[in-house]
């Protein structure tokens, strides 16, 4: 690594100390700064565009790859497409992120564009994780785009995370979801001053027995706004269940509008959405085992993002 | 320790009319003794537990503990000098797993004899310590985590409100002798409200509330007998009922 701050960078979104094990590309200020590919994992420049290939070979199991991406000059925008071809029975933790340092007064802005196809009966687990810090005036944007096809058998779990420090994010996230394939997501955002967030989904239910489980959760503070706009539709047999969950403090907005569409008379669909403050008994409960009313506010919000 | 409640009066600041809620109760509650508070629905039991944990700031009066002022104590500073309450309808939290729960309430890290509690309550540490304290969990089951709670906070006066509603019978008879375990082991003052025979019978003193006063305070070898032969003064209604205020 090349410095504290791009250690403390990576650290944030990738939980990473040190070089990574396993396959790993790390991309500065919109060029790759290293990369390693493994006797399974692949991984190659895109020619016709900026962005990787990752190659897994079927049947790689307990492998990891680590893709974070690192801003710290402002007025960049950073465009890059990475598509990843997961081999049919194979298991792997991919672990992708971006940090934002923006001391400068002009924007910085990382727009990825995630492909995903994953072969029969793989396993994914897809860490993704967005932070934001810098004194500056000049914006933090990110806006992640993924999309996923799962083909028969296939079970992937995505773990979206805004930890804070992104001042304007439009998240876009599209799933094919074949027979016999689960798709698991879990979105936790956290805004607070002047900014926003948009989470909009759309996911298909295609093969017969697929299924969705979409976990919302938000915490809006400040004079933040919030949108989330899933939605789901069954083509057959199948099972979708989308839960949207926030907590709404100060002067913050939180707009949820789950969308549910059955084209099957076996799609069983569910929505949720509930937002509302912390409740006060809660707090309450908190402080009678002797913690402040401050602590108690952030432990209740610490677990509900956990 | 020694608790003192002297002429408290309490009205919720909500209410235009001053609808007194406690009047003017006063009372002692001493080391090393088990109180069980009793008496009809709306009869201020709830209330006189939070004011004692400092949930309810009372409109006049003072609470002393072992001498010291504590009447102006916020409900932290309370529980750091040992008073504990155990929640009627305890509340639920996302994302809060029950072993943190009990780390919390411990102030250290909850893990292998740590969750004993759990145990104490009827419950395996191994099952229940990393689930969420969510909707997940059944009425009874949150409520015996509460009394786990509490228990691991090794308070010097625990004010437990109606720790039996919502517990199934299996459980409750372990209850009891949760309770009667509290008494004989440790030097501390315990509270419990409650309407049920079993846990009048384990207490030292029976304290009778109604309409916002205490009736009766004494103990349970007079009061006791009185209680169960419906030899006390509540008002009855129309139906020859208990009157209930809620």
């Amino acid at each position: 690594m090349n410095n504290l701050l791009d250690d403390n960078l990576i650290a944030q979104v990738a939980d990473l100390h040190g070089i990574p094990q396993g396959a790993y590309n790390i991309r500065k200020n919109g060029v790759g700064i290293g990369r390693r590919s493994t006797a399974n994992i692949e991984i190659k420049q895109k020619l016709d565009k900026p962005g990787i290939d990752i190659i897994v070979k079927p049947g790689t199991r307990g492998e990891s790859v680590h893709i974070p991406v690192i801003i710290t000059a402002e007025g960049l925008e950073d465009m890059v497409y990475n598509t990843f071809y997961i081999g049919e029975n194979s298991d792997v933790l991919i672990v992708a992120g971006c940090g934002i340092h923006n001391d400068g007064n002009k924007k910085s802005q990382h727009d990825g564009i995630h492909d995903f196809i994953v072969g029969k009966g793989a396993r994914v687990r897809y860490v993704e994780k967005h932070y934001g810090e810098g004194e500056g005036t000049g914006e933090r944007i990110l806006n992640p785009q993924t999309l996923l096809e799962l083909q028969e058998g296939a079970r992937v779990e995505l773990e979206m995370v805004q930890i804070r420090g992104v001042d304007s994010t439009k998240r876009y996230t599209k799933a094919q979801v074949g027979k016999n394939a689960y798709l698991k997501i879990t979105e936790k955002i956290l805004t607070h001053d002047q900014q926003s967030a948009e989470s909009e989904m759309d996911m298909e239910l295609k093969g017969e027995d697929a299924s969705i489980q979409i976990i919302s959760r938000s915490i809006a503070r400040g004079k933040s706004k919030q949108i989330f706009y899933p939605r789901l539709s069954g083509l057959t047999k199948c099972r979708g269940h989308v839960q949207c969950d926030a907590i709404i403090m100060d002067n913050a907005m939180v707009r949820a509008i789950p969308e549910i569409t059955a084209y099957h008379a076996d799609a069983q669909l569910i929505h949720e959405a509930a937002i509302g403050k912390i409740a006060g008994e809660q707090i309450v409960k908190l402080m009678t085992l002797g913690l402040s009313e401050k602590e108690a506010e952030e432990t209740i919000l610490k677990g509900f993002l956990k | 320790m020694l608790l003192e409640l002297k002429n408290i009066w309490y009205s919720p600041e909500e209410t235009t009319e001053s609808v007194a809620i406690l009047k003017d109760v006063s009372c002692t509650l001493e080391d090393d003794r088990f109180y069980v508070i009793t008496g009809p629905n709306g009869g201020g039991k709830s209330t006189l537990a939070k004011i004692i944990m400092g949930i309810y700031k009372p409109t006049s009066g003072k609470i002393i503990l072992n001498g010291d002022d504590i009447t102006n104590l916020s409900i932290s500073e309370r529980a750091k000098l040992g008073i504990g309450y155990a929640f009627q309808q305890p509340p639920r939290f996302k994302g809060i797993t029950v072993g943190e729960l009990l780390s919390l309430a411990r102030s250290k890290k909850c893990v292998g004899s740590g969750c004993n509690y759990l145990f104490d309550v009827g419950l395996c540490p191994k099952d229940y310590a990393n689930r969420e304290v969510n909707s997940s969990l059944s009425g009874g089951e949150l409520k015996r985590i509460e009394i786990a709670t509490l228990l691991s906070r090794n308070c010097k006066i625990t004010v437990f409100d109606e720790p039996e509603a919502g517990i199934d019978m299996w459980s409750f008879s372990k209850l009891t002798d949760i309770f009667e375990k509290i008494h004989k082991g440790r030097d501390v003052t315990t509270v419990v409200i409650s309407h049920q025979e079993r846990i009048l019978k384990l207490a030292d003193e029976i304290i009778l509330m109604q309409e916002g006063v205490i009736k009766e305070k004494g103990e349970k070898i007079v009061l006791l007998g009185k209680i169960m032969k419906g030899k006390n003064n509540f008002k009855k209604d129309c139906l020859g009922r208990v009157e209930k205020n809620e």
